[in-house]
């Protein structure tokens, strides 16, 4: 067993386990997009960072990835960390603004306000449809073609797959599309009505107190 | 449908020669690029069978590198070096010159197929800034007048 | 040929090599370094050689191809030995001159020599060139002196000889003893302690151990791995060999990109004749150790240069790099422990061997041992490829050996590490290059680009070029690095076109900073370095584009004017004829120029011979 300690608290875990699986067996929520449970962590959407202290330096690394290790300080919610998760689902948002697992996401950092170019994309290549395909329903019918911004998730040359079996598992995986808001104001501005939430105690401490879901003692947003 | 078939037995030589090994995917659609001017679909069905890597990766693979292209090309390549020595000479003025005279856009293929235009960075003759190949003749000192006399000589 | 199985054998092979060859018969060696063969030098070696035979010489002179000699600037090169005479530029035409003159006479073609363009002094032989003094040739000391195509130079010099002692009289863990003593640091980047490295990889767990050599140089303007693997492939060879015997790896791999297909060639070409005579294979030096190299070339992705990426390719999947939390000196190529170094820092390793910790940590700075190799381009007069003791100022390095700013201008900036690296002010010239000091200025020291800039160079425009670049050649796996790179271009992009205001700066800052923190792998992490040093040291030069919607440079179009200065114009009309915009009119002897239709793409200016065209 390995000790360490996350926001503050001791816990202890099994070697060879994530810090995400640790947090969240303890009930710390880290927010995530291309990770499931159910299949091989993949490190790309970089929302699960968390400041990592290991007696010799600080830095941010990606819970669904990191192995525990004894002695560890973990913070899973330090300004760092949720001033670049907050930019993070920014930049996500300007690619799929109408995705309302996004906007939700977003509204929970405190995102008002969309200040890129708005795109119109629909998927966030997480990964998730690729990976359910290949490892769970064992197909590997589509995956990721191109580089750099011109990446995207296809079959090969971009027909009908001769090995896709329309099991619907990447639809029923993915994160992004399937969830659409419909009330989308004016371009780049996030309505906030399904979530509102201003902590408090990140200005007084460098942490959300509350790692657990909403302790409610927060703030509401008045209307606008 | 000879000349296919003729493609096809260099095809299964090149993959045979490379002892079907799975490491040597890059090397080997290579080599098919250079044999055929790109990478046609038929040629990357065969490799994923006979290396029995799937086709999902193959495909990816040659979506993935700058070596590779699944369409065809021009007979020549015109490379023009936008290094950062090159860039600093005024190369950018040597590409747009060349996009002019030729009219395509980096990247593109002109439509008798004469021509393939392509930016590259760095191709390790910064001395010689601005740097231009057209096929495998280098260009030094290039300035967007020299552009015309160049491509005609590099296709002559 | 009987392969050599002890150091005795090699021992002799030397000696009677060594006695064969007259250390006082007139040899050129010819420089057929990519540079120089883009020059022509291929031709000249066959003019070398067919002037020779005609005069049935071959008793008299010898003739060598080489590698890279390091001063492309003034390609074609050679050398002549015994006596070291250098000549430059030279063509065909002067081959017969050559040999009738200096070959046969021992005199000098004074038009080759070269000539200081400030003291006007000549430099007869190759140590007297400026270029070459300050320099510190140890891992490039053979580039142009052995033909890289034929294992008996290399052996001649002293080669293998470094592996003979490793392998029969020397353990593994003495071995990485030695490379930890010599604090020999990874010289394509990173500058992690290579005997570490070494050691960590060593007591990784697998029975199946790899090493890599990186030979993929993706950085623009950098093309020190290029020269080394062309003109001394050996070198690496024997490095690798030495390392894999320490950690116990029975499988080399030499990764280079498509792009060099004369390193490739070489490199080939050395692997079989090091099989030839046993130094790859099996149970060298009679050891039982068995180890051969395949080499591997890259596709096309500058993402590839980083480790896990560059295994990735090998294993024949798309170069995308992965978490390094599991180091990949425990779990790399095909998960099993591999150990990966740049192509120099392998070439480092039997000098290291040869000489001792001792001798090579003797050299540089307390953090920084040994040599750093650099391509030094861009805006400086001797172009080419210098090798210098770390801890040599890069005033030196710009002004005594690069021969200062082109066209008399004014140092502006030197950009060094490629697209990861930093660009460095005037104010900062007397810094001492070595790992930590490039880090601390904002920069790095990568694989060895060092990029010269005058003052007719945009900063911000500089940012833009690096942005652009890498936003083509990110994977796009990452978030931070695929969308925060993207939207730090159109910032830049913007500053450059005078449409952005203070709010943008800030936003670019907040995305540097985090692209930097967040990305997966060392491309995100760096990208934003460029833009960050830039931000640093010239960020007047950011608020004259955002404020004043002025490029003090001269170089951002939407920002500029050209106009025809009046008092110069002598209506030549050279600028009239060439204007692909027909902008430019002529009021009976003064031309002037439409902005309205002037797209400022500088062909005017270009064509000018009275300097009359000016941009404001």
């Amino acid at each position: 067993m390995v000790n360490l300690i996350i926001d503050g608290v001791q816990v202890q875990a099994e070697e060879g386990s994530t810090i995400l699986e640790v947090a969240r067996f303890y009930g710390i929520n880290i927010p995530t997009l291309c990770h499931h449970d159910e299949l091989t962590p993949y490190g790309a959407c970089r929302l699960c960072m968390v400041e990592v202290e290991d007696g010799r330096r600080r830095r941010l690394v990606a819970s669904c990835l990191y192995p525990v290790k004894e002695g560890i300080r973990v913070k899973t919610h330090s300004e760092r960390v949720m001033k670049g998760r907050k930019l993070i689902l920014e930049l996500l948002l300007a690619r799929c603004p109408n995705s309302k697992t996004l906007q939700d996401l977003a509204s929970q950092t405190g995102l008002e306000q969309v200040r890129f170019k708005m795109e119109n994309e629909d998927c966030i290549l997480c990964g998730l449809c690729v990976r359910m395909c290949a490892e769970q329903m064992g197909s590997g019918a589509i995956g990721f073609v191109g580089r750099g911004k011109k990446r995207e998730v296809v079959t090969p040359f971009r027909v009908a797959s001769e090995i896709c079996r329309n099991c619907g598992a990447c639809m029923y995986i993915c994160p992004v599309v399937d969830l659409q808001c419909r009330g989308v104001k004016s371009p780049g501005e996030l309505c906030n009505s399904c979530l509102v939430i201003t902590p408090q105690c990140l200005g007084k401490y460098d942490q959300v107190m509350c790692t657990l879901e909403s302790c409610g003692a927060c703030v509401q947003k008045e209307e606008k | 449908m000879a000349e296919r078939a003729s493609e096809y037995n260099k095809v299964n030589e090149i993959i045979r020669s490379y002892s079907y090994e799975k490491s040597a995917l890059i090397m080997i659609l290579q080599e098919i690029e250079n044999l055929c001017g790109y990478l046609p679909a038929w040629a990357l069905k065969h490799v994923s069978e006979k290396l029995s890597v799937p086709m999902i990766q193959v495909y990816g693979v040659a979506s993935f590198y700058d070596a590779f292209h699944l369409t065809p090309r021009g007979k020549h390549l015109v490379r023009v070096c936008l290094g950062t020595a090159c860039y600093l000479r005024g190369s950018p003025r040597v590409l747009e010159a060349v996009e002019k005279e030729l009219g395509i856009k980096d990247g593109e293929t002109t439509s008798d197929r004469t021509f393939s235009l392509q930016s590259v960075h760095c191709v390790g003759a910064c001395a010689l800034a601005p740097v231009m190949v057209v096929g495998e003749r280098h260009f030094d000192k290039m300035t967007p007048t020299k552009v015309r006399s160049v491509l005609k000589a590099g296709a002559g | 040929m009987k392969k050599i199985r002890t150091p005795q054998e090699l021992d002799s092979l030397r000696n009677s090599l060594v006695q064969m060859r007259d250390p006082n018969k007139p040899c050129v060696r010819v420089c057929l370094g990519t540079g120089c063969r883009a020059r022509g030098s291929a031709d000249v070696m066959t003019s070398f050689k067919d002037e020779i035979e005609r005069q049935s010489l071959e008793i008299k002179v010898d003739c060598k191809q080489t590698g890279c000699h390091g001063f492309c600037e003034r390609g074609p090169v050679i050398v002549i030995g015994p006596k070291e005479i250098f000549y430059q530029k030279v063509k065909q035409s002067d081959v017969s001159e050559i040999v009738s003159k200096t070959l046969l006479n021992g005199e000098f073609v004074d038009r080759l020599l070269y000539i200081d363009p400030i003291t006007g002094q000549k430099a007869l032989h190759e140590h007297e060139v400026p270029f070459y003094k300050k320099q510190t040739r140890l891992v490039l000391a053979n580039n142009g002196q052995i033909d890289p195509t034929n294992i008996l130079d290399y052996i001649a010099i002293g080669g293998y000889q470094a592996l003979a002692k490793a392998i029969t009289a020397m353990s593994c863990e003495e071995i990485i003893d030695t490379i930890e003593k010599s604090g020999l640091r990874g010289l394509g980047g990173g500058g992690f302690p290579t005997g570490r490295k070494w050691r960590s990889c060593r007591e990784a767990h697998g029975d199946v151990k790899f090493v890599i050599g990186n030979g993929d140089e993706g950085d623009p303007g950098a093309f020190s791995d290029r020269s080394l693997m062309e003109a001394n492939p050996h070198s690496i060879l024997e490095g690798m060999i030495i390392g894999a015997y320490a950690i116990g790896a029975s499988q080399g791999y030499l990764y280079v990109r498509a792009e060099y297909p004369l390193a490739l060639k070489h490199l080939q070409t050395a692997i079989d004749q090091a099989r030839e005579y046993g130094f790859l294979g099996n149970n060298i030096f009679s050891s039982g150790f068995d180890f051969d190299i395949k080499i591997n070339r890259g596709g096309g992705a500058f993402v590839c240069g980083e480790s896990s990426a560059l295994m990735a390719s090998i294993e024949g999947k798309m170069g995308e790099p992965r978490a390094k939390y599991i180091h990949t000196v425990e779990r790399g190529l095909w998960n099993q422990p591999t150990d990966l170094n740049n192509v120099k820092t392998w070439a480092n390793v039997p000098l290291i061997i040869n000489n001792g910790a001792d001798w090579y940590a003797k050299i540089g700075t307390e953090k920084s041992k040994g040599t750093g190799i650099f391509s030094l381009v861009g805006k400086v007069n001797n172009t080419g490829l210098v090798e210098i003791r770390m801890g040599t100022p890069l005033k030196t390095i710009i002004y005594d050996i690069g021969g200062g700013i082109t066209r008399g201008k004014r140092f502006k900036a030197v950009q060094t590490g490629g697209p990861s690296g930093g660009c460095i002010p005037e104010e900062l010239l007397d810094l001492t290059v070595d790992f930590e000091k490039l880090t601390e200025a904002g920069s790095m020291m990568g694989s060895g680009g060092m990029i010269v800039m005058d003052e007719d160079t945009c900063m911000v425009d500089i940012a833009r070029y690096f942005l652009d670049f890498l936003q083509n050649e990110s994977c796009g796996k990452c978030v931070p690095c695929r969308e925060g790179i993207k939207r730090m271009l159109e910032i830049v992009t913007k500053i450059t076109k005078g449409q952005a205001g203070e709010e943008d700066l800030e936003l670019l800052q907040d995305l540097a900073r985090m692209v930097k923190e967040f990305s997966l792998c060392g491309l995100g992490q760096t990208a934003p370095n460029t833009v960050l040093s830039t931000l640093r040291y010239f960020r007047d030069e950011y608020a004259a584009h955002i404020r004043d919607k002025k490029c003090p440079a001269g170089i951002c179009r939407d920002l500029i004017t050209f106009v025809i200065l009046e008092d110069k114009c002598t209506g030549c009309g050279a600028c009239l004829k060439l204007c692909p915009q027909q902008a430019i009119d002529a009021y009976g002897l003064i031309h002037t120029i439409d902005p309205a239709k002037c797209i400022r793409c500088g062909i005017c200016r270009d064509a000018c011979t009275f300097q009359a065209i000016s941009v404001k």
